[in-house]
């Protein structure tokens, strides 16, 4: 079994699975059901593609979502 | 309700377009949404807290129909800008952006060259933006000509609550620029709101001088109010100033006693 991946979550240090994709990341977030928009090393992976997406070790991740702001 | 207008795509009838920050609670923030009629209302975008995800969203708390307008405030560069913008369509399934690029911390002024760059980057990737930018009749040309749908002069610093500091280039934005104006930032009370609504302005955004107010909810009605009566103003075509008096009631007739 291949070594798992560290990451970057929001600033934060974080492990996946060597192979794991954003949707996986999502569900270990437990993020499944937010409204939320993810960059990885600063481009911007739809939703619809989070599945495909294969997670990279040292990727920088940003999952945001909407506050209040003016 | 008065005639609509357009920024972009997107077809709108209240002329008050409001945020959502800095209020107490989701519940106070939509409240104060509905009181303002506004159909269109400002978000930020930040990073999801990891460590309570399953608290409350602000997207829960939004009036049936209203557009939910992403903003790009806390960007100093072009980059970060764009990227937010990118997110922001995304996250909400539409183009129409409001464009911040900030240039100074302390005054939260725009970087006019900044703005202008980010701007265009993002016309040509079919974005409808929305420039927040300071009351250069200049920068508001040059964005107008790039193809932004409105420019959004402020009328103070963000925050401030001075009001319409300076009408005479509201008015000079006005008549040289083709696409709507819509004054964003430093509002503080309702009067604020009509006199730029009385100056021909499209629109007018504001968040604190609702949210930061004793009762938001009824400022916020206040707002809508300040904003339809500029309007209606507007639309009547006032008087033109004179030094002297003009009598009200007739001159003939008078009874000599």
């Amino acid at each position: 079994m291949k070594a798992p991946l560290d990451i970057q979550v929001n600033g934060e240090p974080t492990q996946v699975a060597a192979g794991a994709t954003l949707a996986d990341l999502v569900e270990q977030l437990a993020l499944g059901c937010r409204k939320i928009a993810v960059a990885v090393n600063r481009d911007v992976v739809p939703r619809s593609n989070f599945s495909k997406h294969s997670i990279e070790a040292a990727d920088q991740i940003e999952i945001l979502e909407a506050v209040g702001g003016g | 309700m008065g005639e609509s207008y357009n920024l972009g795509s997107h077809t709108f009838h209240s002329r008050l377009i409001v945020g959502s920050g800095k209020y107490d609670s989701f519940q106070t923030q939509l409240d104060a949404t509905v009181a303002s009629g506004a159909e269109m209302m400002t978000v930020a975008l930040r990073r999801v807290d990891l460590t309570a995800p399953k608290s409350e969203n602000l997207l829960s708390y939004v009036p049936e129909g209203t557009t939910i307008l992403p903003n790009t405030a806390g960007c100093f560069n072009v980059e970060d800008a764009v990227t937010t913008c990118q997110l922001g369509r995304e996250l909400l399934g539409h183009g129409l952006v409001k464009l911040e690029v900030i240039g100074d911390e302390r005054t939260l002024f725009p970087d006019v060259p900044a703005t202008i760059e980010a701007a265009k980057i993002l016309v040509d990737d079919g974005f409808e933006v929305l420039p927040y930018i300071t009351d250069d009749p200049v920068a508001c040309q040059r964005l107008a000509a790039l193809g932004c749908v409105a420019v959004m002069p402020l009328a103070a610093p963000i925050g401030s609550g001075l009001g319409i500091r300076n009408p005479a280039n509201l008015r000079i934005i006005l008549e040289t620029v083709e696409v709507p104006v819509v004054v964003d930032a430093g509002v503080g009370t309702a009067s604020d709101a009509a006199i730029a609504m009385e100056l021909g302005c499209t629109a007018i955004l504001m968040n604190t001088a609702i949210a930061g107010a004793k009762a938001p909810v009824q400022m916020a009605r206040a707002m809508r109010l300040g904003v339809e009566a500029g309007r209606l103003a507007y639309e009547s075509g006032r008087i033109s100033r004179r030094l002297y008096a003009n009598a009200s009631s007739p001159l003939d007739g008078l009874a000599s006693f």
